[in-house]
């Protein structure tokens, strides 16, 4: 840490009497373009800039990521990559394997990366034992957030578990609110069909069947439980939910249309930028089935090999920042996570941050820390795109629970 | 009888002016409802209609989208992106437009063994669905060192434009009478003079109608825009496809309906001042197989 | 030397043509093919598989509905969009006070992209915005319109919006082709005591053939791109209810790590693109010459 504050400041002096020195560009591809996810990109912008390096923002929006994976192979193809890209989960193995990441384990030992980021984020940031990726934060993916105005008014209380929650939801339903806000894209069907999974079944067959893909698992009736009550959430969903994006339905429960959106803790940013406050506006908790539970998703910066020393340096001096306390912190108040490392002060989060790392903690203990599949943290991307299939044409369909749990252990077996 | 038959007549002229107009409501009704949308705030919005009028139509939408919107982690609005589409479009059309003339008039007047196989050949291009093409043609942008510049987006446009206006230039040299180029050749002219003092002064309407094409597509082309351009080179579409993607505590409708007018709005002016020049020249000959 | 220069100017013009056209189309196409041999999942490699890639592609219920969507958008988007154009040229062409109004109105929605279009009918027909909501405020309480967000039907959506788009289009070109047809011609069938409809039918009908050819070349191109209206009108959904083979391929190429199947699909939309357009392109410019 010292070390990066030395860079920092050595950098910022040099910036201060020669204006005309940087310390190189960094051209970082990412599509955080929402609300709470553009401002904690401004705030690494600046901090890059304090330290002399330049950024060149190369954002491309939509489809999850869709689009700017195309840029990203596109422009790896013609060998002229950005030197950072939002990659995650296995597909930095992915990238590694194929020689196109950066060792950057310099800059790691100097800061004893080892020592402050939590093994399980450690492994997925390395490519045979390097680091070659720096990570910005750890995403709780089962989290249900709630209007406890609404909840009142429909004389409901919040739901801990599936059976409950059907309860409850109906309440919502017949005081003329939308019980489940929700954005029928394919990745928010998988997310919601992900905390079905961890709360229906279990920590442990979560990890067997949607981890190490165990078919043993997958052709169990828990499975054919699981897409029962998936498909049981069918009828609390709004007929308009086709198609909308994840933040439209969050400022549905904002304003109290809806009562409840399982969403992962990027949705607390969205609350904070229309003013709400936790506890009294809204109420954050584990989704159904889930408490003491932690579907992790790791978002992450990986580093492309560079051809100029000038790349690299502002590279290293790039993922020594993220790091660093200053950026964990407000990029991830700003962005609702929590940050990657330790020894970042708990002091200014608030609770559902709090929870969440109790929690992260806790289940890692217990074994009941789970990496999220929806967002690509737990299979390869084919078989993650053989699960995504599967959960949205069955929640978009009248398919029957059985037909569910057939159509997708065939295609995950297809995929694999 | 013969007025039963001008009452007839009239009822039939009626009608066919009740099925344009009412198609020509059809037409318009998107652009209303994005034009008004843009105009109103976005408290009308959520609780007006559709159709209705803006109560208190204001600019605020429309200057935003222009200079302060958020396209990813940037507020510049659209402003940018516009003059690099601009800088993209304005050589693609005009080399593009250049080479079809120069192929359809070897084609249409100078066959030789293959040429016909040729043009089949090259009509399939028409046809190839982009998405085929986007990685062998990153590898081959990244050999000749043009990957994500302004140079390497004009290219991959040209080439993939050549198709059409080969296609529009050769049927439409096809209509001039053989008989003019074998006269010429008989004078001793040479194939670039025939070209010039023959071809070139026919060929207005052809060029209008390949201009105003070329322009379109390569305007409205996100695929490219987005794969093969770098940070400071991206196209409009996609700035306004980040821009509608974008959003600070809720969506403004009316920022995305202005953002999309403004990126839709070159190309709807070359349509609406040059459309009559267009249909003109269809009828020339354009339009024949 | 000059005269050997003279000689082959024709196909030295050609030549940049032929070698763009060589390797930026038939290259890559085989490029292509040659990957959908291979076991290549995040990027190319070359470890031939054989056809494995094919078998696993037509096992995959998500390409099924893909294909069944391409047929469905096909037939009804080219049909329609030539029948639309076809009588709304022909009514047009009545001698119509405000022609000139009416045709950019008709001709305007060709100018805009399909991001553009695809982002204005998202909001159109989506039920709690667009025109359910419209007719409800109207005071049709019951009225129901729900395409948008219906597994079944919102293929459909993409269908309308298409058609909404390019028929304006194909009205053009048919315009210009009537306006082409000899006035003496009706004249003497009118005389022989014609009816409109026979006159239309059997006389004016047949002579539009090249710009039917014209409208089916430039329809088929258009409906190969509609990739960017399905991402920008339904995102593919509900779930992956309205995917086209060409989004498909793009999925599986680019975001699935599995560049092996995209490329196959990629063959097998290019051999359904030679199946259909080879026999046509062939006998129609066979018989002109």
């Amino acid at each position: 840490m010292k070390n990066n504050k030395l860079t920092t400041l050595a950098a910022s002096a040099l910036l201060a009497t020669t204006t005309s020195v940087s310390a190189g560009d960094v051209e970082v591809l990412h599509w955080w373009t929402s609300g709470g996810e553009a401002a904690s990109v401004n705030y690494l912008k600046g901090k890059l800039s304090d330290a002399g390096v330049g950024w060149t923002d190369f954002a491309v929006a939509g489809g999850g990521g869709e689009n700017a994976m195309t840029v990203l192979k596109s422009r790896a193809i013609s060998g002229n990559p950005p030197t950072a890209a939002q990659i995650k989960g296995p597909s930095i193995q992915e990238w590694g394997d194929l020689g196109f990441l950066a060792d950057i384990n310099g800059v790691a030992e100097k800061n004893n990366w080892d020592d402050l980021l939590p093994a399980v984020v450690a492994d997925v940031m390395k490519h045979e034992g390097k680091y070659v990726a720096a990570p910005v934060n750890v995403h709780r993916v089962n989290w249900m957030w709630s209007n406890p105005e609404v909840f009142r008014a429909a004389g409901a209380t919040i739901p801990t578990t599936w059976d409950d929650f059907m309860v409850q939801a109906k309440k919502l339903q017949d005081a003329g609110y939308v019980a489940l806000a929700h954005g029928g894209q394919p990745w928010q069907d998988a997310t919601v069909f992900e905390a079905v999974v961890l709360g229906v079944g279990g920590a442990d067959y979560y990890n067997k069947a949607f981890v190490e893909m165990d078919m043993d698992a997958l052709n169990s009736d828990t499975t054919v439980e699981v897409f029962e009550t998936f498909g049981n959430l069918r009828q609390f969903v709004d007929a308009n939910a086709p198609g909308r994006d994840w933040n439209i339905a969050t400022s549905m429960v904002i304003e109290g249309q809806a009562g409840m959106q399982i969403m992962g803790d990027w949705a607390k940013g969205e609350f904070k930028v229309a003013g709400k406050n936790v506890g009294t506006d809204f109420v954050c908790s584990a989704a159904p089935g889930t408490s003491g539970a932690h579907t992790f998703n790791v978002d992450s910066f990986a580093f492309f090999a560079q051809g100029t020393t000038s790349g690299t340096g502002a590279q290293n001096i790039m993922a020594a920042e993220i790091l660093g306390t200053d950026f964990q912190t407000v990029f991830n108040l700003n962005k609702g996570s929590i940050p990657a490392r330790l020894g970042v002060s708990r002091a200014e989060f608030d609770t559902c941050a709090h929870d969440s790392m109790d929690a992260f903690v806790a289940s890692s203990a217990s074994g009941s820390l789970v990496p999220s599949f929806a967002h690509g943290m737990a299979l390869p991307s084919a078989v993650a795109g053989a699960v995504v299939d599967s959960a949205t044409n069955f929640f978009n369909s009248s398919q029957s629970a059985e037909e569910g749990a057939a159509q997708l252990v065939a295609s995950m077996a297809a995929a694999m | 009888m013969n007025k039963f038959n001008l009452l007839n007549i009239n009822f039939g002229r009626a009608a066919i002016y009740f099925i344009l107009f009412l198609f020509a409501f059809i037409y318009l009704a998107p652009l209303y409802v994005m034009f008004t949308t843009s105009l109103k705030d976005i408290e009308e919005i959520r609780s007006g209609n559709l159709m209705a009028l803006p109560i208190d139509p204001t600019l605020y939408a429309w200057k935003k989208a222009w200079a302060s919107a958020c396209t990813g982690s940037e507020c510049k609005g659209l402003a940018p992106y516009f003059w690099n589409s601009v800088r993209i479009v304005f050589p693609a059309v005009i080399i593009s437009t250049i080479l079809g003339a120069f192929n359809g008039y070897a084609l249409a007047k100078w066959k030789f063994k293959g040429s016909e196989f040729l043009f089949g050949a090259l009509l399939f291009g028409c046809f190839i669905p982009f998405q085929v093409i986007l990685l062998p043609m990153a590898k081959l942008l990244g050999a000749l060192g043009l990957a994500n510049t302004v140079t390497g987006l004009v290219l991959v446009h040209v080439i993939y434009g050549i198709a059409f206006t080969t296609l529009f230039f050769r049927n439409y040299y096809v209509g001039i009478p053989t008989e003019l180029v074998k006269a010429a050749k008989l004078d001793g002219a040479s194939f670039l003079k025939i070209f010039r003092h023959i071809f070139i002064p026919l060929s207005t309407p052809i060029f209008v109608v390949t201009i105003i094409w070329q322009f379109t597509q390569i305007w409205n082309d996100f695929l490219f825009g987005v794969v093969y351009s770098g940070s400071g080179t991206q196209p409009i579409t996609v700035a306004l496809n980040n821009l509608v993607n974008t959003s600070v505590g809720g969506k403004e409708y009316n920022v995305d309906m202005a953002a999309a007018i403004i990126a839709a709005l070159p190309t709807l002016i070359v349509y609406i001042i040059a459309g009559k020049y267009f249909v003109r020249g269809l009828t020339a000959g354009a339009v024949k197989g | 030397m000059l005269n050997f220069l003279e000689k082959n100017l024709p196909k030295i013009v050609l030549a940049p043509t032929t070698i763009a056209m060589i390797v930026c189309m038939y290259g890559f196409i085989v490029w292509t093919g040659l990957l959908s041999l291979t076991k290549s999942r995040m990027m190319p490699q070359w470890d031939f598989v054989g056809l494995d890639q094919y078998v696993r592609l037509f096992k995959n219920p998500r390409w099924d509905v893909a294909v069944d969507n391409l047929f469905i958008f096909l037939i009804l988007f080219i049909v329609i969009a030539l029948v639309l154009g076809l009588l709304l040229a022909i009514f047009l062409d009545q001698k119509i006070r405000v022609e000139g109004a009416i045709r950019t109105i008709y001709l305007y929605p060709m100018a805009i992209s399909f991001i553009v279009t695809g982002t204005a009918w998202k909001w159109i027909l989506n039920p709690g915005l667009g025109i359910e909501k419209l007719m409800n405020d109207w005071g049709f309480v019951g009225f129901e319109f729900r395409w948008l967000v219906e597994q079944d039907m919102a293929i459909y959506c993409i269908v309308i919006a298409a058609i909404w788009q390019s028929s304006g289009f194909v009205m053009a070109l048919f315009l210009a082709g009537l306006r082409g047809v000899d006035d003496n011609l009706t004249k003497a069938a009118k005389m022989d005591g014609a009816s409109t409809v026979r006159l239309y039918w059997h006389i004016i009908l047949p002579l539009m053939r090249p710009v039917f050819f014209s409208a089916i070349v430039i329809l088929t191109h258009i409906a190969i791109k509609s990739f960017d209206l399905v991402q920008a009108l339904t995102g593919g959904g509900p779930g992956y209810a309205s995917d086209l083979p060409a989004n498909f391929m793009y999925t599986y190429t680019f975001n699935r790590s599995q560049i092996g199947i995209g490329a196959a699909s990629a063959m097998i939309m290019l051999f359904g693109v030679l199946a259909v357009l080879i026999p046509y392109l062939y006998s129609e410019l066979r018989e002109k010459d």
